[in-house]
């Protein structure tokens, strides 16, 4: 394994996990994983489906609870306290594969809602600078629309706004780009990439390993609720080290 | 006429045909039946089969209908009128009209009291039923109509919906006081100011004399007729729906006591037929009270039917939630908001929109099942007729006119609720327009 400490980006520590256990059931899914993740870092999280990598960062918000170990998030000790877990939740935001947008809800209001009842943000705050995230993903125009009337790529930019309207400190995205058509899948990751140019601590489950090259500085893969490696993309694309590594590259960028 | 060429290939149109109409068979009403009557051979037959049932219909029903009479003092009286000829005796209906609306026992000099609570109903629902259109400032008004609304029926002191009142808005603001250190905290908190707000008021108003009260005190003994249907389906209605929403959610909880009771609450009400419940609601409740304690019928009945359809609501806003992609919750949770608001604000909007349909059949059933209460004496539209209108000398044997009343009330509030909430389902449809 290599050592992250050579690839931090800063010094401040943004999540620190260590020793962590899951089970689902008598499931073991994740086996004792030991990740720092220093401020500005941008992670790629790679591997075979079914090994857990959703589940890691869906730890990292408590979406999903872990049984063993510990999780620090931003200073915060993720326990069974309520309080601090929508603290975390607060800070971290995440970007899911089915976006998961209100429906019910306009795009304007998908973006202002948390701020306002979270934040406790003054509406008409929230909602110039949900305005000015929506332009950042190049939707404003939308903002009056209910998301079943957005193509997938717009629904999933706006989902990404929903989650910088909070103001985060580090973003989660689990597989954001694996239920868009293929067209649409290049204006989502260009919205990545310029939020990754901003400094932005990200976490990202993908199998798009060119985003990966260009944006990563640390790319992860994980097998079986493991970490098997993690290193640079330059080395981990190049020059993998474990056995499983190279036969998961092989597989996915042998065509 | 085109000059045509005719035998050469090129072609030239030299004058422009001028438009026609199209033949007749292709236009209009005949178009439309040949198209939608007269398709094909059993179409036809179809369509003559049926205008032969409407006519027999009609011809059996609107000499009836257009005949009847509307004028006599007893059912002879229509039967001399009319000289063996067809037609209705709707005298009963106008004879006893306010039997009818309002029971045999409401004074008949305050009968404007229940016409004012029910006129002022459609101001208080206006802004629930259009939320989007009405500012929600009205809700207060909505707030206050139950109080009022009782006052108005019932009469008596003012003070005792003034002390009720009191009692809820002294509870509310207990629980936004309490609430923050913990729920549980707010609710009992809340529960106990409430409680002992309504004691001393209880104290103070036992003091007072009834008789000298601004409106005439009616007891709910003498309810009846039509109003009797109003009152137990509006009040059982709007408390049984927010008690739905709540056990819904209870059987949902992650906390083993409540989802329990709730499960319990739920199935224990579902396998027991109403009936059962209002006997139980009549007779047996007497049997758990100290003796002496005059725990008002229409209280009891009202508690038993919103119990009966809360549980039944429950379970339509159950497979409301278990309809929302567990995504929503997610999305929801990782913003950091609390269980309460991702419940107010994401959850239930969207589980009750899915609702709409069974929460309306619950309403609807619910509404008609009132007339149950004739059962265990209680004198409500129906029970008006089978009681004292049918069992008169005057009116007896008169059952196709006044049934058919009973059945037309309830079809126009059914109907009118039906309508509603198609239009409410498309109000809140957000997807493509």
């Amino acid at each position: 394994m290599a050592d992250t400490a050579e690839m931090k980006v800063s010094d401040e520590v943004a999540i620190h996990i260590e020793n962590m256990n899951k089970w689902y059931g008598s499931f073991h899914v994740l086996r004792d994983i030991d990740l720092t993740v220093y401020k500005g870092e941008r992670i790629v999280i790679a591997g075979p489906s079914g090994s857990g990598k959703s589940t890691l960062i869906r730890c990292i918000n408590a979406l999903e609870e872990h049984q063993q170990g510990k999780i620090e998030v931003d200073g915060t000790l993720l326990s069974s306290d309520i309080k601090n877990i929508d603290k975390v939740r607060s800070e971290v935001g995440m970007v899911f594969q089915h976006f998961n947008l209100f429906p019910h809800l306009t795009i304007l209001e998908n973006c202002t809602l948390a701020p306002i009842w979270v934040r406790k943000t003054p509406k008409r705050e929230a909602e110039q600078t949900a305005m000015h995230f929506l332009e950042k993903v190049k939707i404003p125009e939308q903002a009056d629309k209910y998301p079943g009337q957005l193509s997938g790529g717009q629904q999933q930019r706006v989902a990404i706004a929903r989650s910088l309207c909070m103001k985060p400190r580090i973003m989660l995205f689990d597989e954001p780009t694996s239920a868009l058509d293929p067209e649409m899948i290049k204006e989502v990751l260009d919205t990545m990439v310029s939020l990754a140019e901003e400094g932005m601590t990200m976490l990202c489950v993908t199998h798009e390993m060119g985003f990966a090259r260009q944006v990563a500085n640390r790319v992860i893969f994980m097998d079986q609720g493991q970490i098997v490696e993690q290193n640079e993309p330059e080395e981990f694309f190049n020059n993998p080290k474990s056995e499983r590594t190279k036969l998961f590259l092989s597989q996915i960028l042998g065509h | 006429m085109s000059d045509m060429h005719q035998h050469s290939v090129a072609y030239v149109r030299e004058t422009m045909l001028p438009e026609a109409p199209p033949p007749a068979r292709e236009q209009g009403i005949i178009k439309w039946m040949r198209e939608n009557l007269f398709a094909n051979v059993p179409n036809s037959i179809l369509t003559i089969a049926s205008i032969v049932v409407i006519y027999y219909i009609l011809a059996a029903s609107l000499p009836w209908l257009l005949n009847g009479i509307w004028n006599a003092e007893s059912i002879r009286d229509c039967r001399e009128i009319l000289q063996g000829a067809a037609g209705g005796c709707f005298a009963v209906l106008t004879e006893r009209w306010n039997q009818l609306l309002f029971g045999f026992q409401y004074p008949d000099d305050q009968y404007w009291r229940p016409l004012i609570a029910f006129l002022l109903l459609f101001v208080a629902i206006a802004p629930v039923m259009f939320f989007k259109y009405i500012p929600s400032q009205f809700l207060l008004f909505t707030a206050l109509y139950p109080f009022l609304a009782y006052w108005l029926i019932w009469g008596g002191l003012i003070l005792a919906p003034i002390v009720a009142l009191v009692g809820f808005v002294v509870g509310y603001f207990v629980w936004g006081r309490l609430v923050q250190r913990s729920f549980a905290t707010g609710f009992f908190g809340a529960v106990a100011a409430a409680v002992i707000v309504w004691w001393i008021g209880g104290l103070i108003t036992a003091g007072m004399d009834p008789e000298q009260a601004m409106l005439v005190p009616v007891a709910s003994r003498d309810m009846g007729g039509f109003m009797l249907n109003l009152i137990l389906g509006t009040v059982c209605v709007s408390l049984s729906i927010p008690i739905g929403i709540a056990l819904a959610l209870g059987r949902q909880s992650s906390m083993p006591i409540i989802k329990w009771i709730c499960v319990v609450f739920i199935e224990f009400i579902r396998g027991v037929p109403l009936i059962t419940l209002l006997f139980v609601a009549n007779v047996v409740l007497a049997y758990f009270f100290p003796p002496g304690t005059n725990f008002d019928l229409i209280i009891r009945v009202i508690i038993m039917i919103t119990a009966f359809a809360s549980a039944y609501i429950a379970e339509v806003i159950r497979g409301g939630l278990a309809a929302l992609p567990t995504g929503q919750y997610e999305a929801a949770d990782s913003l950091g908001l609390d269980y309460a608001q991702a419940m107010r604000l994401i959850i239930l909007p969207q589980a009750l929109k899915i609702s709409i349909p069974g929460i309306v059949n619950v309403a609807v059933g619910l509404f008609k099942d009132t007339t149950l209460v004739s059962v265990i004496s209680m004198f409500d539209l129906v029970g008006m007729i089978r009681g004292p209108i049918l069992a008169s000398t005057e009116w007896n044997g008169v059952y196709w006119e006044l049934f058919g009343f009973a059945a037309l009330l309830f079809f126009v509030v059914c109907y009118g609720i039906s309508q509603y909430s198609q239009w409410l389902e498309r109000e809140l449809t957000t997807d493509h327009k």
